[in-house]
């Protein structure tokens, strides 16, 4: 377990080098102009529309974040060939999986940590005041951080048997499936067949269930978030993150490393 | 001596074709033992399968068939591991890191505390002769300066048993001379040392004995002197006349001039007959050469054998035709 630590911290200095936190100055820069811009043409509703912007800008950023760096965690070091000398270390596979695994989701973190700061900023800059309701806005970003991290583990599974671009587009693929889950379901039962109806539901269980995650419109309208509903989501991706872990760790475990 | 390394009937198959149906085979039934302390070459020509055995040693390709043991602990245990140093064949390391953050992060695997990391890590930069570039990144560094950064994580743990994949590869003559220099150290520091290589010089300096594969199957094991020896196309003897004209014989009328001497090849059978043929007629021998074939040459020749079982090159085995002792008497007076 601690050389999984090891490859952690590596993994979340990749990032840092590779200058991944660069994007929070393009965040910043978004903040801060359409705090000013929304200051200027929207009357009465200017805290409503930062929060639902800054929060979309946050899940866009950190899923473009997860989904590119995710692909390419194990991918990327099985092409350039990093891998082969590490794991001649006392290191096993679901270690350096792991590893890589905390590793973006402590960038991501920090990220979101990040942005979420910012967007505190933008708010206190139009209302100069922060209300409790804006407390909200954590849960929000907790729950992006959530959903940044189901997606991750399942670009991680996917980099471990393909390559990078087809890593991507399977993640992606899953990510707006998952996003519209609910409704491949409804399509089943609106067609009143039992078999498409069954076909669809198994999808929408087996697919991550994105929209649970989806508060960014409640938060704006300072509706109160259910602590079950945190507590569900918690349980809900903390079990689907290990169940997609397990699966790519049972790949990478017997990959030959050609 | 105990077994550094025992390696039983280990065969790896790959799936090819679009329904992955077919099988090829890259290793067929490699077994041997490497001792305690030994330096052990690993000969071969490209895709004989050398990297193929050092990655199933390494666990991180599987075998299809056999077993294989490093200090006694299997290589299916990570703990095996703690073991070994490793330099991959064309070694490519994290390129945002600089040498030192590279191998501070090898050592980390290893559980060294802070403070022996600094002094193993500036040690290590030192020996492959990397302190003044400890501080680059390595996406700086050349080839043969990664080269060194990858024997350095190899070695830095100071592991009983360290394998290299083709480490001179790609290096200039003077970083040779230095991972030969590394190499002898560990050897006189009693580690055991596996190496894989296709030149075949530095196995004949280093090596204690070497294993010889072709076609994924092992041609041949013993010291690099039992396979050179048996190798020798001919002897070379160089001589100068000390009279023009003086001299004669069929020996000195087939001689061919080279500069201010005389060439000629004679076999080893008939080497003292002709020193003395020579001597007789008054030439001054300047040297006396092994012929050696090519090292393309002795591995077309394995190559070429077919599919021997796995057996211990000894004198017995003939001469390549192109290099036999008819084709020497042949070239005698060339």
């Amino acid at each position: 377990m601690r050389a999984a630590g090891i490859v952690a911290l590596n993994t979340f200095r990749e990032a840092v080098r590779d200058r991944v936190m660069y994007n929070l100055i393009f965040f910043a820069v978004l903040m801060i102009g359409s705090a000013v811009l929304v200051g200027q043409i929207s009357v009465g509703i200017e805290h409503q529309v930062i929060i639902n912007l800054g929060l979309t800008a946050i899940s866009l950023f950190g899923l473009v974040m997860g989904v590119f760096i995710g692909v390419g965690l194990v991918s990327k070091e099985i092409e350039k060939r990093t891998l082969y000398a590490l794991l001649a270390k006392p290191l096993r596979r679901w270690e350096f999986l792991l590893g890589k695994y905390v590793g973006l989701f402590i960038t991501l973190a920090v990220n979101l940590l990040v942005m979420g700061i910012a967007l505190f900023a933008a708010l206190l800059y139009v209302d100069r005041t922060v209300v409790a309701g804006d407390g909200q806005i954590v849960t929000g970003v907790y729950f992006i951080l959530l959903q940044l991290a189901l997606v991750t583990a399942i670009a991680l599974l996917f980099s471990t048997f393909s390559s990078v671009m087809l890593s991507a587009v399977f993640t992606i693929c899953i990510y707006v499936a998952g996003t519209f889950a609910v409704d491949i379901k409804s399509i089943g039962a609106l067609t009143g067949s039992a078999g498409l109806g069954f076909v669809t539901k198994v999808i929408y269980y087996l697919l991550p269930n994105f929209g649970n995650f989806n508060v960014i419109g409640a938060v704006a309208h300072g509706t109160a978030i259910p602590g079950s509903l945190v507590a569900e989501n918690s349980v809900y991706a903390a079990g689907y993150i290990l169940a997609v872990m397990l699966v790519a760790a049972g790949i990478f475990e017997n990959r030959n490393l050609k | 001596m105990s077994a550094a390394i025992e390696i039983q009937g280990l065969t790896k198959d790959y799936a090819t074709g679009f329904w992955r149906m077919k099988k090829k085979r890259a290793l067929d039934s490699l077994s041997f033992e490497v001792q305690d302390g030994e330096v052990f070459g690993f000969l071969g020509p490209n895709g004989a399968g050398k990297t193929t055995t050092i990655k199933l040693l390494m666990g991180l390709i599987f075998p299809s068939a056999g077993t294989a043991r490093i200090r006694g602990t299997s290589i299916e245990d990570v703990e095996m591991h703690r073991e070994i140093g490793f330099l991959p064949e064309q070694p490519y390391f994290y390129d945002y890191l600089t040498a030192r953050e590279m191998l501070d992060y090898s050592a980390r695997f290893f559980s060294m505390r802070r403070a022996e990391r600094r002094e193993r890590v500036a040690e290590y930069l030192e020996r492959v002769g990397l302190t003044g570039a400890a501080d680059v990144q390595l996406r700086k560094f050349s080839k043969g300066m990664l080269q060194r950064v990858g024997i350095a994580q190899a070695i830095l743990h100071d592991p009983p048993v360290v394998f290299l994949d083709e480490p001179t590869s790609g290096l200039d003559p003077l970083g040779r001379r230095e991972v030969r220099d590394i190499i002898l150290d560990l050897k006189k520091r009693g580690r055991t040392v596996f190496f894989s290589t296709h030149i075949l010089p530095d196995a004949e300096v280093l090596c204690d004995r070497v294993a010889v594969l072709a076609g994924g199957k092992l041609q041949g094991m013993g010291t690099p002197r039992e396979i050179m020896s048996i190798e020798v196309q001919g002897m070379e003897i160089d001589f100068e006349l000390s009279g023009a004209g003086a001299a004669s014989g069929a020996l000195i009328a087939g001689a061919t001039r080279v500069g201010s001497a005389y060439r000629v090849v004679v076999s080893e059978a008939e080497l003292y007959e002709a020193l003395d043929e020579l001597k007789a007629a008054g030439a001054r021998i300047v040297a006396v050469t092994q012929i050696k074939p090519s090292m393309e040459d002795y591995f077309f020749k394995l190559a070429a054998q077919g599919d021997p079982a796995a057996k211990k090159i000894s004198h017995s085995i003939d001469l390549p035709g192109d290099v036999s002792a008819n084709d020497v008497s042949r070239r005698r007076g060339r």
